[in-house]
């Protein structure tokens, strides 16, 4: 590793990326959704999640189709980083409760994700978000999250 | 279809059953999910904390998605159990309801038990913990489909 810069607070992080609108910068900045492929992009003027296929992913390797627990993670970090970059909440929110509907089964390509913040309150919002593979209107999974918005 | 049906006794089912935790299911294998217990209805797996699967960089927690592949697996295995067989499965649907946040640097451990195995569907529900079962870090239930029949 030859990281030389000191990272910088996640909040800063943030701060910045809602600014710059540089979200790679934010994603490679957490582990996880780095080693998941999980990153944010702009796409038609509109804010989508997208999980770039690697065989990592897959849970059936017969079929081969997507694990429960990628597309559960994926829906979860969609609908983070749309209320890390699109409400003033200062870090990262953490959910209480996840519900996973599996649609259809994940084939082996990009998976993309939209999360719509349906309530916000002072401390809870609620998410929903569906994700989809070729075509948008018919969805692969869709979940419903709540989360607990970070003291201040 | 007979040699997917899962042997009597305790080692050869956890045998059988720690396939789904090798390269045949690539996810599981490549987060370091380990088969450790098998019952008549009910699966034990371990999730080993790893830097690579942390969510939050300034607390060391691990990622609520590497937490949904612990418990949907878990599950998934506990299906097999309740029917004994290997068989295709599908998940419809899993909740998880997060009731403490987890201690970075401790590995998690799920148990799911299936409690009800119907013709199509199964039902199932599982607790995660660090140790201590009385103080568990989610608890979460979660419905499977075969695939055939």
């Amino acid at each position: 590793m030859s990281t030389t810069t000191p990272t910088p607070l996640l909040a800063d992080l943030v701060r910045e990326v809602r600014k710059t609108r540089e979200y790679r910068k934010l994603t490679d900045a957490i582990p996880y959704t780095r080693y998941m492929g999980i990153g944010v992009e702009n796409l038609a003027g509109e804010m989508l999640c997208r999980m770039t296929y690697t065989p990592k992913l897959i849970g059936n390797s017969l079929i081969p189709a997507l694990h429960g627990g990628s597309l559960g993670a994926m829906l979860e970090c969609a609908a983070v980083f749309e209320l890390l970059l699109q409400t003033d909440t200062e870090r990262v929110p953490k959910v209480i409760s996840l519900t996973v509907d599996f649609l259809r089964s994940g084939k082996p390509q990009d998976t993309f994700a939209k999360a719509l913040i349906t309530r916000q309150g002072r401390r809870v919002a609620n998410v929903r978000v569906e994700a989809w593979q070729d075509d948008r209107t018919r969805p692969i999974a869709s979940a419903h999250a709540l989360f607990l918005l970070a003291e201040p | 279809m007979s040699d997917f049906t899962l042997p009597e006794d305790k080692a050869g089912r956890l045998e059988r059953c720690s396939v789904f935790y090798t390269e045949a299911v690539p996810h599981n294998h490549a987060l370091g999910l380990r088969l450790v217990d098998v019952a008549a209805s009910e699966a034990t797996v371990e999730l080993p904390y790893a830097d690579f699967l942390v969510g939050n960089p300034e607390t060391g927690v691990l990622a609520g998605g590497a937490v949904t592949t612990l418990i949907d697996a878990t599950c998934g295995t506990a299906v097999f159990l309740k029917v004994g067989r290997l068989m295709p499965i599908v998940t419809l649907d899993l909740r998880i309801d997060y009731l403490r946040p987890a201690r970075p640097g401790i590995s998690l451990t799920c148990v799911a038990e299936c409690y009800r195995m119907t013709r199509q569907v199964a039902f199932v529900r599982a607790l995660v913990h660090q140790g201590d079962k009385s103080n568990p870090v989610a608890s979460s239930q979660g419905t499977f489909m075969k695939l055939e029949e």
